[in-house]
């Protein structure tokens, strides 16, 4: 991937599909260190699963047999120095089942690929699971940038649809005047 | 400065338009966002046709969608265009450019950007 806000595209379209109804997205940077977590109230994954889901032919997809999002996320980790780590706890065990995916990066790493368009992430998002609460915050050193869809559905009421284009439209620009 | 309460306003602005749009939507675009189509640029390929479609007003006769692997990777981004009475038009490797030309020429003005299709992007 070109930027990470495309893997965080990627991981968190997972937790739409394991049906979660919370979807959490937290950056957390400071000078050196960039650090994303996703984390989700979806049906998780049993322990076997869990234990391969790394590796690049474990998928859930059923046009091939290979899945590359996760493998991507760990490997672009850990070539800068960072490091990787999914948990999970499956529906079938758990009442407070979900999935969280962390990854931090060294951003001084020759290897460190930028953060890129998050905004564009986020409206992405949004537009493709308007059903779904979605809790954003980035923190830096200067700032902590929040937007949560539960918050906007208040003020929307139940009518509006968070995936219209002028909602959409309204997003990206209240994201794009707080970065 | 944009605030939580401009919703609010949209909100009392839409009220009318979105019971007519409810089941109205006679063309629709669906973007292929799986990992493949993330990777090779469908990001701001969506959110092309999205701010064509805000711009264009025609939100009750269109709709843009997300789908997931549509199977042919090498080809992505893949857009597939379904208009009524038409049948449906598969795009490749598009970009944000091709976007707005395609929304311009097929969904505003019915006529197929066929050298962006799949048939002509094959080779």
């Amino acid at each position: 991937m070109k930027e990470l806000s495309l893997n965080i595209l990627d991981i968190a379209q997972n937790s739409v599909k394991a049906r979660a109804t919370c979807v959490k997205i937290e950056i957390t940077e400071d000078a050196d260190t960039l650090a994303f977590a996703i984390t989700d109230n979806g049906c998780g994954m049993e322990k076997d699963f869990l234990a391969n889901v790394t590796n690049p032919f474990t998928t859930t997809r059923k046009t091939r047999r290979v899945g590359l999002g996760l493998p991507f996320l760990k490997m672009e980790a850990e070539m800068t120095g960072g490091s990787f780590e999914i948990t999970s706890k499956s529906e079938k065990e758990y009442e407070d089942h979900g999935t969280r995916v962390f990854a931090s990066f060294n951003k001084n790493s020759i290897d460190f690929i930028p953060l890129g368009d998050i905004v564009d992430t986020i409206c992405t998002l949004i537009h493709g699971s308007e059903d779904i609460d979605f809790e954003f915050s980035h923190k830096t050193e200067e700032k902590e940038i929040t937007l949560s869809t539960a918050e906007m559905r208040e003020m929307l009421g139940e009518d509006i649809p968070l995936s219209s284009p002028e909602v959409l439209a309204w997003v990206r620009d209240y994201l794009t005047e707080l970065y | 400065m944009k605030t939580l309460a401009e919703l609010s306003a949209i909100r009392d602005r839409m009220k009318n338009k979105i019971a007519v749009r409810e089941g109205s939507n006679e063309t629709r675009i669906v973007v292929g966002m799986a990992t493949c189509g993330i990777a090779a640029g469908a990001r701001p390929v969506l959110n092309a046709f999205v701010e064509e479609l805000e711009k264009s007003g025609l939100a009750g006769e269109v709709s843009v969608s997300q789908t997931g692997c549509i199977g042919m990777c090498r080809f992505e981004p893949i857009v597939e265009v379904m208009r009524a009475g038409e049948e449906k038009t598969t795009y490749v490797k598009m970009t944000p450019e091709k976007a707005r030309e395609v929304f311009e020429k097929h969904i505003k003005g019915g006529k197929i950007v066929t050298e962006y299709t799949k048939a002509e992007g094959l080779n």
